[in-house]
């Protein structure tokens, strides 16, 4: 377990994600697959190296969402996501 | 039509002091869409040989037209920071890509009274936001709540002092004794207060302060679901 002043929160994930996702997907809520707490994206626990992050559940600290970009493309694994529920405009 | 978000060049219109290790830059950024205060850009440089590091920085103005500004304190270790505070000059571009985030902002229709609490360099997205506050005539009541080891170490400080009616601005020195008489100490329960009826927080420093903030807003009877916080850490903006 790592301590927790390593990591900052998915507010950092903004502008990674825009690169797949058409909205802004902080805002967004998640339900983790571990624990079934719902947490906005916006307060997940992220982990960053280098372009790579790890954002895990502030609950029982399963990972929820990994997105890495490397040169040719962005590779996002939401298998830690039950599902994510997008606020959008009426 | 969705707006993808690129990379763009911002050309650097103005720099500014505002402690021994921080500085603001102005920037124009020509395809600039406006922004909500609390939210953020992402600033990447290149390196001659292709290296590339990428670090997020809070907005601190007010929207205003295609300029923005952000205030970078450098870390000693930054990869970043020290450029930007020591070495850009009026002129340069900078790579930059936002607005982005739209969690930790604030709506300035919103009536209801706000808190901030900032540790150190997180009063940057909470100044935007009294910044916003101003500029579009709010009439919402804010408390700044600012937590910095000395009176030396406070961005913005003569704009705080300046605060107009409606916005309490209060002093949390780790340090040394803050001009209100409060000694030196870390952000304690009576720094504070209870809530009167409902309030929105929004609290944003190094991960250890935000941390023990909502801890004690929430000991105090906030709401919780209107406690909304921004980290950074090791790895979010050196």
């Amino acid at each position: 377990m790592t301590t927790q002043h390593e990591y900052v929160d998915g507010n950092r994930l903004a502008g990674p994600l825009a690169d797949v996702f058409a909205v802004d997907i902080t805002a967004a809520s998640t339900s983790c697959i571990g624990c079934g707490r719902r947490s906005v994206v916006a307060q997940l626990h992220v982990y960053v190296v280098g372009e790579g992050y790890v954002a895990r559940c502030p609950g029982c600290q399963d990972p929820v969402l990994r997105y890495a970009r490397t040169s040719t493309g962005g590779v996002l694994d939401l298998r830690g996501t039950l599902s994510l529920q997008v606020p959008l405009p009426g | 039509m969705v707006r993808r978000l690129a990379w763009q060049a911002a050309r650097v219109l103005e720099t500014r002091p505002e402690t021994a290790t921080a500085r603001t830059l102005v920037l124009d950024v020509p395809e600039w869409p406006g922004h909500l205060a609390g939210q953020h850009v992402d600033v990447r440089l290149t390196a001659e040989d292709g290296y590339r590091a990428m670090r997020s920085y809070s907005i601190a103005s007010a929207p205003d037209g295609s300029r923005i500004a952000i205030t970078v304190q450098r870390l000693p270790d930054g990869e970043v920071s020290p450029y930007l505070v020591d070495g850009v000059s009026v002129g340069d571009r900078l790579e930059l890509r936002g607005p982005v985030g739209g969690w930790f902002v604030w709506e300035p229709s919103s009536r209801i009274p706000v808190l901030l609490v900032a540790g150190g360099s997180g009063s940057v997205p909470l100044i935007a936001m009294l910044r916003a506050r101003i500029a579009t005539g709010s009439t919402a009541r804010f408390r700044l709540i600012y937590s910095a080891r000395t009176l030396a170490d406070v961005l913005h400080a003569d704009e705080l002092a300046a605060a107009p009616e409606g916005v309490g601005v209060d002093l949390v020195l780790t340090r040394e004794e803050s001009p209100s008489g409060r000694p030196a100490g870390r952000l304690r329960l009576d720094d504070l207060g209870r809530p009167r009826g409902p309030v929105d927080v929004y609290v944003c420093g190094p991960t250890g302060f935000v941390e023990s903030a909502a801890t004690m807003l929430v000991t105090l009877g906030y709401d919780e679901a209107r406690i909304r916080t921004e980290r950074f850490g090791g790895g979010g903006r050196p």
